[in-house]
């Protein structure tokens, strides 16, 4: 296990090295010319040339690499052109608001999506079974633009149960510590105010749970359905065993794991940033962080927001693995 | 099928089960959603009981915009989304007007001109203070502009409004020195006529030497000025909080305890966010959504006086937009006053000059090419192009206050365009590319704008349309050397009509040469809570909420 573990980091190393070159290759294809953008609508060609030397873009494409993969091993993740501020500092509140988005996002998801699949399997073809596999292909469907409008217009406007967008009330700031506001305030003693973030929270991260939400409850149905006609289910009925608990422990476990896949997928993925729902909802994560770069052409917060991304999916994807062995004790990742 | 016989028999007995835990589940729900809801109108309120956050008054102003800035240094950056903020926290030598660009003291309280129009003298205000403590005075001016003229354009972009920095041949000034401490000397090389105008623009904010110093290139996240608010707190993409500086030196001013910039992208969310009260003043109101905001009784909309252009470009280099006539028949073909009633909400001016009419010097007995289709088709026969010809239309990918709806406003002229006989093909690129290919002369046709900085006419016609801006602002590569004349005579001319008049003279070559299709001078407009009161938006984009207050 401990060895199956330090394998696979290491074999991190090839991939993110791999990451780094393809990323660099695609920016550097792109048309627009960093130099330009910073400067605007009022910059003279001679000062675009001279910024394109005093930022180096007019060396040629390799040694600009070698010099970002030198930094990166110092662990210095480049300084924004935009910002002119350390991306090893800036990116951390990014990531932390995207980090909460998800968690919160994801716990709805897997709760609602893993009991709507069973439920589904349990009573197929009944009409909570065609009522719930409807509402989830709408799930997949629906525009997170639209959905989420539509949610401020009923839960704020009409309702007035919540607010539209943002972390926080911003009448009565957060003082920040790990940006994780859930945790800051609860560290801070603030009660009150870790329930404005958790009123934040809901609808923003209904928004991002839909497609999530659906993917798992039609994954966890079919493997149900599979694991349900097998023959132990049927033993385990005939010796009198609960439907309830057939359901819940014993097929279930046996289902769980191409949901965890999923499961795992889907985390790694919302990580990365949702662009629109954090549009939206106004909120200040990863994804609007990297949209902005690209738009800035800011270079070096392109180049290591995807490769910190990318660390993270693969990470996230090796922590679903380590858990397989949890919930199945046959699978035993030896040597 | 296994599964169905083994649990056929008590089938219904499983329906009522699942039937009570869909109830539960439901249950669950609704009073967890309920639980937030009673909650929410407790704590935030905006909706019910406006007056509760923060005490007994409302004092906090929350301000919703598009986009973060990128820099509080104001001098570092020419982004509109940056001097709103800093408009705040800086003030300036002189400043314009509540909403127009004329000349009143601003830290400085009087000042003179030679007659040479070669030497300014600033009387300063005396007792001011910067907000770490230290003293404002000449010194401080000094050394504003010795960092600044030591710069360079990357790091003090717009500084190149005096001419380029200090080993550049164009920089106009000669030297500035600290005559007493609260006397400031400026000494230029020749006249510049927008000089006044240009001290008064947000970039040139005051700052605190000491500051600068103990900061460095932290500067641009730890401002220090001498304004009306104070920074407290950045929180990139997010928020960015001010206030009350206690010590401000114009008594009773500012009214507001806290001002606070949110960013919400979405201009719809943004509107929503007003509606339920999260934010008092919202900035970049589709004209579209203007109605509902009327339709609002707890909502207002407020106008930004205009000094923008938004216009369609024609590359005087490019075939066949060398041909005048070729230009001036697609000036015949345009309708404005159709786009300007579907995606302005007829709240712009028909353009027929590149410069807005609220700017001195403005050419108003220029008569605007009228349309007529039948003209245009002449004027092309006449050119050689009786069959037409096809052409790129490039559209912005973004929206600006000029320009709102830019791919929908492009099909509207290609539309007008097929009439005489034009096929235009519409195009569009990200934003960056846009420019450096707007740069470079490489579109046939293009839209794009302007928002003055000083509200000079300078800053219109010799930045977008002489011969010195092709590479920068000079998209159509237009180049006449009788206009170059008259701007360059016009930029050192001191005496304010004899400048009208050559502007005026300037807007007749520009008309008859028609590099451009004028289109509209936009009104932006922003939208507030109803109890916002005093909210002056400055024609520059910019403007310090000193006497903003909530009634």
């Amino acid at each position: 296990m401990f060895t199956y573990t330090v394998r696979r980091i290491l074999s991190l190393i090839p991939v993110l090295f791999g990451m780094t070159l393809v990323v660099f290759a695609i920016i550097h294809a792109i048309p627009g010319n960093p130099a330009q953008v910073i400067l605007g609508q009022r910059a003279t060609a001679e000062a675009i040339a001279t910024l394109t030397r005093e930022l180096g873009l007019d060396r040629p494409w390799y040694i600009q690499y070698f010099d970002y993969i030198g930094q990166l091993f110092q662990g210095d993740l480049g300084t924004s052109l935009r910002t002119r501020g350390p991306i090893n500092v800036e990116i951390w509140p990014y990531l932390a608001a995207t980090f909460e988005l998800t968690l919160v996002a994801m716990i709805i998801a897997v709760i609602v999506g893993v009991n709507a699949g069973i439920i589904s399997a349990w009573f197929s073809k009944s009409w909570f079974d065609y009522v719930a596999m409807v509402l989830a292909l709408v799930g997949v469907s629906m525009p997170i633009f639209w959905l989420g409008l539509m949610e401020q217009w009923a839960f704020s406007i009409e309702l007035g149960w919540l607010p539209t967008t943002g972390r926080e009330n911003v009448r009565d700031p957060i003082s920040a510590i790990t940006n994780l506001y859930l945790i800051d305030t609860l560290l801070q003693g603030r009660f009150d105010q870790f329930w404005v973030v958790v009123q934040h929270l809901i609808l923003p991260s209904l928004a991002l749970a839909t497609i999530p939400m659906a993917i798992i409850a039609r994954m966890t149905r079919a493997t149900m359905l599979e694991v349900m006609r097998s023959d132990y289910v049927r033993t385990a009925r005939a010796k009198g065993l609960r439907m309830f608990w057939v359901v819940y422990k014993h097929s279930l476990k046996n289902a769980i794991i191409p949901v965890l896949t999923v499961i795992g997928l889907q985390t790694g993925l919302l990580l990365g940033g949702a662009i629109l729902t954090e549009t939206i909802f106004g909120w200040p994560g990863i994804g609007r962080y990297l949209y902005d770069a690209i738009a800035y052409r800011d270079y070096p917060v392109i180049q290591s927001g995807i490769l910190l991304i990318a660390a993270i999916f693969v990470l996230i994807n090796l922590i679903v693995d380590l858990l397989y062995v949890f919930v199945d004790p046959r699978i035993k990742y030896n040597k | 099928m296994i599964n169905k016989k083994a649990l056929g028999g008590k089938k219904t007995l499983m329906s009522k089960k699942s039937i009570k835990l869909l109830l539960i589940f439901l249950l669950a729900l609704s009073m967890f959603l309920a639980g937030c809801g009673g909650k929410t109108t407790k704590e935030t309120g905006g909706k019910k009981e406006p007056a509760t956050s923060g005490g007994s008054a409302k004092d906090t102003l929350v301000y919703g915009r598009g986009g973060d800035s990128t820099s509080l240094d104001p001098i570092t950056t020419t982004e509109g989304e940056a001097f709103k903020v800093t408009e705040n926290i800086f003030e300036t030598l002189l400043e314009y007007g509540e909403q127009d660009t004329t000349l009143h003291p601003g830290l400085a309280k009087e000042w003179k001109v030679s007659d040479d129009g070669l030497t300014y003298t600033f009387k300063l205000q005396e007792g001011v203070k910067f907000h770490d403590g230290t003293d404002f005075n000449a010194d401080a001016v000094v050394f504003n502009f010795d960092r600044w003229m030591n710069g360079n354009e990357d790091k003090f972009p717009y500084y190149t409004m005096f001419g380029g920095y200090k080993a550049d041949e164009g920089h106009v000034i000669k030297e500035v020195k600290a005559v007493d401490p609260y006397t400031v000397e400026f000494v230029l090389k020749r006249p510049q006529a927008p000089f006044l105008k240009n001290l008064a623009m947000s970039p040139f904010g005051i700052a605190s030497p000491t500051a600068v110093k103990k900061f460095g290139d932290d500067f641009r996240k730890n401002p220090v000025g001498t304004g009306p608010f104070k920074f407290v707190e950045w929180k990139q993409n997010d928020t960015i909080t001010l206030e009350k500086n206690p010590d401000y030196w114009q008594k009773g001013l500012p009214k507001l305890n806290k001002v606070v910039f949110r960013v919400i992208p979405e201009n719809t969310a943004r509107l929503n966010a007003l509606a339920n009260g999260e934010i008092d003043v919202m900035d970049g109101l589709n004209n579209s959504d203007e109605a509902t905001v009327k339709g609002n009784d707890k909502l207002q909309v407020i106008e930004r006086p205009s000094m923008n252009v938004g216009y369609l470009g024609l590359t005087t280099t490019r075939k066949p937009f060398d041909n005048k006539l070729v230009r001036q028949a697609i000036n015949h073909a345009v309708n404005k006053k159709d786009i300007i009633k579907a995606f302005y909400g007829g709240k712009a001016l028909a353009a027929k000059n590149p410069m807005p009419p609220s700017i001195e010097g403005y050419n108003d007995s220029i008569k605007d090419y009228d349309y007529d289709l039948e003209k245009a088709k002449a004027l092309l026969k006449e050119a050689g192009y009786e069959k037409g010809f096809e052409i790129d239309l490039w559209a912005m990918p973004v929206a600006r206050p000029y320009m709102p709806e830019a791919q929908k406003v492009a099909e509207v002229i290609q539309a007008d365009l097929a009439k005489i006989n034009v096929k235009a093909k519409i195009q569009s690129v990200d934003w960056a590319t846009y420019l450096q290919k707007a740069t470079k002369g490489e579109f046939d046709m293009f839209m794009l704008g302007w928002t003055g900085d000083n509200g000079d006419p300078d800053n219109f016609l010799y930045t977008l349309l002489d011969k010195d801006s092709i590479g920068s602002n000079n998209y159509s590569q237009y180049s006449n050397d009788e206009l170059h004349d008259v701007l360059i005579a016009a930029q050192t001319e001191t005496e304010q009509a004899k400048r009208n008049e050559l502007y005026k003279k300037a807007q007749e070559i520009i008309h008859d040469d028609a590099p451009w299709v004028p289109l509209v001078h936009s009104t932006p407009l922003l939208a507030a809570a109803k109890d916002v009161a005093d909210y002056l938006p400055h024609p520059t984009g910019s403007e310090a909420l000193t006497k903003v207050y909530f009634k």
